[in-house]
């Protein structure tokens, strides 16, 4: 409903192009996942997401409850044997704050990751991989998170999207072919999809690919910007638009990737861009200037690349998150030593409440994170395929929580936060681009809400239809639900520890109010809603506040079932974590459904103004 | 030479780890606690392992006496490279019982099952320090010893020359094999377990023998009265300079004069 609306012939063709992008990302993303046979039927499709029936005012609770986290004592003994090696390497081999400083991570270091196994983590030992599940790969990439972040990016480019369309999509024959390099690191792999006109909007790439006449190959041309591990990568998964014979004979771009080697030759890179942070990690132009690419290297079918883009995306999503998590650790830790140890006005700081709170807050942030990640993880172990709003409101949540607790660590520090010494100031640094690549958070946010209510619209549309069909049951059920002020189906009262009782019924009461201002909204700008930024922004944040809530309460009460030593402090941690969310989800409904329209157009013309003016309007108060 | 080596691994609270006695101080937490390998006992596997990589050796296999969870430690030993691992197993519940002599004899048993031509244990565990397994074992199977081996070669027509750290100076000597060796810090410095290695010691043979089909006793010989928390260090002072340094030596009476 929502992609087809962009294409809508009221639009401007601006908008076309622009929206193109965002809502058909959304159609794919949800089309991808949702494979089931009724693809085909007019029936909107059912789900088992928590994301999707919330978006419909349906309390769907499968996939949250009970915690998926699931490893088996075999898994979690290759863990436990692969996390004592992995911390010595990073304490004692990787120098994080030369690689910060030299802006480079040195190759040797690089090959003894490798030889840990680091580079192949979730590829099968049949090629040459360590074969472990996402669960245990968030764990790895948590670790690394807390130590270096620049490392973990080297390593999400290369194994999370650099060669996971090949995992993903790849044929027998180029699985063989190449994942054995680059599992093991022999070789490395990049991802290459930005280009200079072409960012959030992917679907726009203008790099070509065209089959030759004989069709054993392709000829690649254009340019490629921001990719990381692109000066020294060898295996490049690359996008471009190959023309496509409609059947109606007229030829149409579509997105194909494709798998290229640096030695297929047309291949060139950059210098390493200067960077804020992650510095470690290389980051560099690509150019592909008539690169012969034999046939059999197209990932997929023709046409199909910007949805193998879209999964290769979502499929790795949980990595961010994971390595979030370890540099949230790493500030607490940091902010423990410290608030302990320095006095101030005769107290210690931790005697202050404000720092106390900013303490707690850190720790409620990093609880519902690292909640997030193994709830991602472990349903993505357990088999679920419909994840695609969970895992990018776990990308927006964790980035935004690890920058704001780096942030309170280096308010706390003082002076010596500023410092170098303290570490801190890099991976605040390093924290900052997390917030961008991958899904610039903003326009996660917007995908969040346009997916979430593409689907919800879709079943409006059929219960609009059914009722006016005749649809008793239909109607009948409508009105109950309206008259008796809506019914979610499902609370997670029932399925939380006793102790988090309070906490799950302000969870209850913002999902309530979730599925009501989605509807309402929905009633109102209809079609419309696309372009109503204001309230998809919010009702995004009451999304990711409501789903990070319910993670948080399903993991807390996994750790009373498991009779955790801690699980007497994660509930007050938690019930804290509630606490603050639902107010923030609460309010964040309430200005969507009001939708303050005198505010919305005094932003629009405000912002209008100095755009237009191309500098600020308001005349300095000293008018000289 | 082809060596067959046996080497004894132990399942240790972790060095990193703060160790916290238990509340009725009969020993120390070792419940949800961080464990293993003793690393003296890595550093002897890496010897090993390194005596087959220069073909001295032609294989390791890897021993302990402990509880279920002692296999993991094994399997630990196999991705460092040990071609296989021998666990002669006792209930969880027991490992804290376990003593240098009750595994030196189980060693006896199984090198007289299996012939072996070294025996290579770490020089202590870090856990109770007892510097016992090496020299009892010797003594059990009538062998030569080594001990403390910071450097290990081949000393020709059946023999190994070990160097030895002692005090004031290095002891080298020829030791006639069959012998037990012991393992001092310096030795080498052991290699990580990579994750293709571990994927591959799942498939490395382990063997099970439960310790009563050895036929051994492991009846404790000594008894723990208590295990105390090491008294608390009181803070200390800064003092500005020497001369104040001295003074204050001279009135606690650590100085005369
Ligand atoms: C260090 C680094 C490493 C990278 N690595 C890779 C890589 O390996 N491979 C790769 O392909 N790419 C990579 N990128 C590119 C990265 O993914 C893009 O920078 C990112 O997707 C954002 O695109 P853009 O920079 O073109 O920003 P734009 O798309 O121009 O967006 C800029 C900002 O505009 C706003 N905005 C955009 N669209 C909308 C909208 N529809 N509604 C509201 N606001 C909007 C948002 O605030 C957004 O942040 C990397 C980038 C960096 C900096």
């Amino acid at each position: 409903m929502l992609s087809t609306l962009c294409k809508s012939s009221i639009r401007p063709s601006i908008y076309r192009t622009r929206w193109e992008g965002l809502s058909s990302a959304a159609a794919s993303a949800a089309k991808a996942t949702q494979n089931n046979a009724q693809e085909t039927s007019k029936k909107p499709q059912e789900t088992k997401s928590f994301a999707m029936n919330l978006f419909r005012g349906k309390a769907v609770l499968d996939q949250v409850f009970p915690y998926p986290l699931n490893l088996d004592s075999d898994r979690k003994e290759t863990l436990q044997m692969i996390i004592g090696p992995t911390e010595k390497f990073l304490q004692e081999v990787n120098n994080t704050d030369k690689n910060d400083e030299r802006a480079e991570i040195p190759r040797e270091v690089l090959n003894k990751f490798a030889e840990l196994g680091a580079f192949g983590a979730l590829v099968p030992p049949e090629y040459e991989g360590a074969g472990l599940n996402n669960s245990q790969m968030a764990k790895l990439a948590e670790i690394v998170g807390a130590y270096d972040l620049g490392l973990g990016v080297v390593m999400g480019a290369h194994q999370s999207i650099g060669y996971k369309g090949i995992l993903l999509y790849g044929s027998e024959e180029q699985k063989k072919k190449y994942l054995p390099d680059l599992a093991s690191g022999r070789k490395f792999a990049a991802f290459c999809l930005t280009e200079p006109s072409s960012g959030s909007d992917a679907n726009s790439i203008r790099s070509t690919a065209v089959k030759s006449a004989d069709g054993s190959h392709y000829v690649l041309n254009g340019g490629k910007i921001f990719i990381s591990n692109g000066g020294f990568a060898d295996v490049f998964t690359v996008f471009a638009q190959t023309p496509i014979k409609q059947a109606d004979g007229s030829t149409k771009n579509k997105v194909s990737a494709f798998i290229v080697e640096r030695g297929f030759g047309g291949v060139t890179n950059g210098p390493p861009e200067k960077k804020m942070g992650i510095k470690g990690s290389n980051t560099a132009t690509l150019n592909f200037d008539n690169v012969k690419i034999p046939a059999s290297n197209l990932i997929g079918q023709e046409g199909e690349g910007f949805k193998v883009a879209m999964n290769i995306l979502n499929n790795g999503r949980f990595g961010i998150p994971a390595a979030m998590t370890g540099a949230m650790k790493f500030c607490i830790q940091k902010t423990i030593e410290h608030v302990t140890q320095r006095t101030q006005f005769g107290k210690k700081l931790e005697e202050f409440g404000d720092v106390q709170e900013k303490v707690a807050m850190m720790l409620a942030r990093h609880y519902a994170t690292e909640s997030l990640v193994y709830m991602l993880a472990g349903n993505m172990d357990s088999g679920v395929m419909d994840y695609q709003i969970e895992a990018a409101a776990a990308k927006v949540f964790a980035s935004e929580c690890a920058w704001t607790v780096c942030d309170d660590a280096i308010q706390l520090y003082g002076g010596m936060g500023f410092m170098r010494e303290s570490q801190l100031e890099r991976v605040l640094r390093d924290l900052r681009i997390f917030r961008i690549f991958e899904g610039a958070n903003d326009v996660m946010r917007l995908f969040v809400s346009l997916t979430g209510m593409q689907h919800a619209g879709k079943h409006l549309a059929q219960v609009a239809k059914e009722i006016k069909s005749g649809g008793i049951a239909t109607l009948l059920s409508e009105l109950t639900k309206r008259v008796g002020g809506g019914n979610l189906g499902g609370s997670s009262s029932e399925l939380v520890d006793p102790s988090l009782k309070d906490a799950a019924a302000k969870l209850d009461a913002c999902m309530m109010e979730f599925g009501k201002t989605v509807e309402k909204l929905l009633i109102k700008h209809k079609k419309g809603i696309i372009d109503r930024q204001y309230e998809l922004a919010r009702v995004a944040n009451a999304f990711i506040n409501i789903y990070a809530m319910a993670v948080t309460l399903s993991r807390c009460t996994y750790s009373h079932k498991h009779k955790l030593s801690s699980a007497e402090h994660e509930t007050k941690i938690a019930n804290y974590f509630v606490e603050i969310a639902s107010r923030d989800a609460m309010s964040a409904l309430k200005v969507a459904q009001n939708g303050h329209d005198a505010e919305q157009a005094l932003i629009g013309s405000v912002a209008k103004e100095v755009l237009d003016n191309g500098g600020l309007v308001q005349k300095h108060p000293i008018d000289v | 030479m082809s060596l067959r080596i046996l080497v004894g691994v132990k399942r240790v609270v972790d060095f990193a780890v703060k160790v916290r006695v238990k509340p009725d101080k009969t020993g120390v937490v070792t419940d949800g606690v961080q464990h293993s390998m003793n690393p003296f006992d890595e550093i002897a596997l890496e010897e090993a392992v390194k005596m087959k990589e220069k073909k001295l050796a032609s294989e390791v296999v890897a021993f302990t006496l402990g509880g279920p969870k002692s296999q993991e430690t094994l399997r630990n030993a196999m991705a460092k490279g040990a071609d296989k691992a021998i666990h002669v197993e006792i209930p969880e519940g027991d490992v804290a019982k376990v003593e240098p002599l009750h595994v030196a004899q189980a060693i006896q048993k199984v090198v007289e099952k299996e012939k072996f031509d070294v025996v290579f244990v770490g020089k202590q565990a870090i856990d109770d320090d007892a510097s016992q397994t090496g020299p009892l074992l010797a003594g059990l199977l009538d062998w030569p010893q080594a001990l403390y081996a910071s450097k290990v070669e081949d000393g020709g027509s059946g023999t190994l020359k070990v160097t030895r750290e002692i005090d004031g100076g290095l002891d080298t000597i020829k030791v006639k094999l069959p012998a037990v060796l012991s393992a001092d810090l310096r030795l080498n410095e052991p290699r990580y377990a990579t994750l293709p290695n571990i994927m591959k010691a799942k498939k490395k043979p382990l063997d099970k023998i439960a310790a009563k089909d050895l036929g051994i006793d492991l009846t404790p010989q000594t008894k723990i009265l208590e295990v105390a928390e090491p008294p608390v260090r009181k803070a200390g002072g800064f003092v500005a300079d020497v001369p104040e340094l001295v003074q204050k030596l001279k009135e606690k009476g650590f100085v005369k004069g």
